[in-house]
């Protein structure tokens, strides 16, 4: 190791850049962390060049309409509101993408997973109207978390007994899921005076999920915002601390060996890909209980397919999906006053979305590829 | 709304004090007009952002305006954005999944802003009094759709491709077949439901296989009907419009289309607001609903394949609307299973609340609500 360290340090540096060059010590340290750092900044400046390219070709001052961005997603506490209610789904429905990935595995089931973590949360919410709210919150919490968990462990379950591709299970899991949500709200489940937007029977006002209050301190944002950052720091403990998550990423890592070795392989995707879409579920519980009240067709509004964006950029990593989705949680934010401020079209934003994850996915490719980040 | 918005409170209160006392031609009243989809949609978003414009026109009057806002808190986030930000004293959130819960929660925290909203739900005993509501009768147009398209029909059999089997939708399908069977008793209209508001493959498929059946005549109720009315031009079949003038896509075959005319509501709306009257000292009414003669929705232009007799009839239909001598719904009339609806000499007007509930396809319609 001293010898490989020696050599590598001799190597000379990559030109041109700034910073003092670490020693080899520090550099054995805290290399790859840099780099897991570095490269997605330089990605993410990429991107707003190229953003800033297609601002000028609209006619709009590139600065201005960055300045405006800011402003409207982390420019002022009332601004920082607004990013934050948006990050908050997108934390639960990216832990559906990256946990699975650990073994290996691409599922993109989110949103089916959400809608019907939204369907169970509202059966549970209707069935004990009166119940203490915590407690109440709590039993729709766990329902919808067993209605998305069940629902990814259905692709799970037919990948590992009966060798179904994962991927392309989920993705028609999510339809299926949809209509039956369709089917529910027009028939079984169907609230007779919501006569022209189907809806579920509302649950109780007395049992919704609140905004977060310290005393005097009150958010516009809802506790959703707390269930996300919990299940990231839990799960990211579970995959990177504890025996289990061991077990899942070596599994990832060769699922032939594992089996040899004797690992659960089975029962470990199983798990892992029910905790997965136990998360997506909440984040479906989260917006019946904080923000619709009842089922219907706005539970299905994309939170589940912004989470795979926000999965694949933190590049799978559970404690990663925060920062990343507060990135993309203030993009959305900012949508509007793009379209407001500067008459950009409102596709704008999507065009900056597609181009910063566009670019910080290409940027995976070049881990590994710098010099000055080897130890 | 001091707790909510720690940062705005002041400017909040002295804009809003401003509009209060000003002289009406010297303060600026500015409209926030929120769409769910994009603004040239040729439907939907595109009909309500055209009228945005026209009020914008209006002097005195500043529109500000955002597409594309889902159905979440995200429009929440919007309509306070547009109050605290842009100063926004009059909100029109256009989509019909914009009231519950969200223009009722933001109507709550705002007070002193007049939410207007496009869909008839208000109901006085439980919504907040800065909140109104307005819709059309649309289906006044789709009766006149129906009787261009059962002139220009060739075999007689019409095609209707829509989102949802919900009260609005059916009665649009319900007075487009009894227009197409007043021009051709022997009409039929076949429905398909996509099963939701924006399907463009699930449409285009549609609209390709009931042309396949012979169906010669196309209209629709989906958000956007852009891939319909590009679809059936492509296939050499005619096609009536929805929501929003779509011509420009299908020269030959666009007959007329049932149009909303938001520009003169919201004109409407904008005097009301500068000779100040509100919703909360009563001078606007909750509830305003309109057809034809109340200047809430209007045809499309005739394309060139409509016949003089077509227009004739359709022309004749229109200004018995404009007179209120016409309803569409009159006996005797059976749903497509043979149940007897409204009963000979009876009607169905258009304040009837079994209007607003209505469940059934009328004879002549090929297709089931279940």
């Amino acid at each position: 190791m001293a010898e490989l360290s020696a050599t590598s340090s001799g190597q000379p540096g990559s030109p041109g850049l700034a910073a003092p060059t670490p020693g080899p010590r520090l550099k054995r340290a805290w290399g790859p962390a840099f780099e897991a750092i570095l490269v997605p900044l330089g990605a993410i400046l990429l991107a707003l060049v190229l953003f800033g390219l297609f601002c000028k070709a609209q006619g709009q001052d590139p600065f201005k309409v960055y300045a405006s961005i800011y402003k409207a997603s982390f420019g002022s506490w009332f601004a920082f509101q607004n990013t934050l209610m948006r990050t908050a789904p997108l934390m639960l429905t990216a832990l559906c993408t990256a946990l699975p990935a650990r073994l290996g595995m691409i599922v993109i089931g989110n949103e089916g997973a959400l809608v019907m973590g939204g369907i169970g949360a509202v059966i549970a919410g209707l069935a004990v109207p009166a119940w203490p709210p915590h407690l109440a919150l709590g039993l729709m919490a766990l329902s919808g978390m067993i209605w998305g968990g069940l629902w990814i462990s259905l692709s799970a379950g037919l990948r590992q007994y009966r060798g179904v591709n994962e991927t392309i299970s989920s993705l028609l899991l999510n339809y299926i899921s949809i209509a039956i949500l369709n089917h529910l709200v027009n028939g079984p489940m169907k609230d007779p005076s919501s006569l022209n937007k189907p809806s579920s029977f509302p649950i109780a006002e007395e049992i919704m999920l609140g905004r977060i209050t310290f005393g005097d301190f009150t958010m516009r944002v809802h506790w959703g915002l707390g269930y996300g950052l919990v299940a990231c720091v839990i799960l990211w403990f579970l995959m990177q601390r504890t025996t289990f998550g061991y077990q899942a990423r070596f599994i990832g890592a060769n699922p032939k060996a594992a089996r040899l070795g004797g690992l659960p392989v089975n029962r470990t995707t199983l798990i892992t890909c029910f905790l997965a879409g136990g998360c997506a579920g909440v984040a479906g519980m989260v917006e019946v209980a904080a923000v619709h009240g009842r089922a219907n067709e706005s539970l299905a509004a994309g939170f589940g397919y912004a989470g795979i964006l926000v999965a694949f950029v933190a590049r799978f990593h559970p404690l990663a999906i925060v920062p990343v989705s507060l990135l993309l949680g203030g993009i959305l934010a900012s949508s509007g006053i793009l379209q407001r401020a500067h008459k950009l079209p409102d596709s704008t934003s999507l065009v900056f979305q597609g181009l910063v994850f566009l670019v910080i996915l290409f940027s995976d490719s070049l881990y590994g590829r710098f010099k000055i980040f080897k130890p | 709304m001091r707790r909510l918005l720690p940062r705005f409170p002041h400017h909040t209160a002295a804009a809003l004090a401003l509009f209060a006392t000003a002289a009406p031609s010297f303060a600026e009243t500015v409209m926030g007009f929120i769409y769910v989809g994009p603004k040239d949609d040729y439907g939907y978003n595109q009909a309500h952002a055209e009228g945005g414009a026209g009020v914008g026109k209006v002097p005195g009057v500043k529109v500000v305006e955002e597409a594309s806002v889902p159905e979440t808190n995200a429009v929440q986030e919007t309509m306070l954005n547009m109050v605290n930000i842009d100063g926004a004293s009059v909100l029109f959130p256009t989509s019909f999944g914009y009231f519950d819960p969200h223009i009722l929660k933001v109507a709550k925290e705002a007070p002193e802003v007049q939410f207007l909203h496009c869909g008839g739900l208000y109901d006085e005993k439980k919504h907040p009094k800065n909140v109104g509501s307005y819709f059309g009768w649309i289906y006044e147009a789709q009766y006149v759709n129906g009787i261009v398209a059962g002139h220009a029909s060739k075999s007689g059999k019409l095609g209707f491709i829509a989102a949802k089997p919900i009260p609005q939708v059916l009665l649009n399908i319900n007075a487009f077949a009894l227009g197409a069977r007043k021009a051709n008793p022997k009409a039929t209209v076949k429905v398909v439901f996509t099963g939701d508001w924006a399907m463009p493959v699930k449409e285009a498929e549609a609209a390709n296989s009931l042309i396949d059946q012979g169906i010669d005549v196309l209209t629709c109720h989906v958000d956007s009907p852009k891939v319909i009315t590009q679809t059936s031009e492509r296939r050499g079949a005619y096609v009536c419009g929805y929501h929003a003038n779509a011509a420009a896509l299908a020269p030959k075959g666009y007959l007329t289309g049932a149009e909303w005319d938001w520009s003169s509501v919201y004109s409407k709306y904008a005097k009301m607001i500068q000779d100040g009257k509100s919703l909360m000292n009563g001078g606007i009414p909750h509830l305003i609903r309109g057809g034809f003669k109340e200047g809430f929705i209007k045809m499309s232009p005739y394309g060139p394949a409509v016949s003089d007799a077509a227009k004739a009839d359709a022309d004749a239909a229109k200004a018995a609307f404009m007179a209120g001598t016409l309803e569409v719904f009159t006996g005797e009339l059976k749903d497509n299973e043979g149940n007897v609806k409204v009963p000979a000499g009876g009607a169905l007007k258009r304040d009837d609340p079994a209007i607003e509930s209505m469940s059934w396809l009328v004879e002549g319609v090929l297709g089931s609500t279940k």
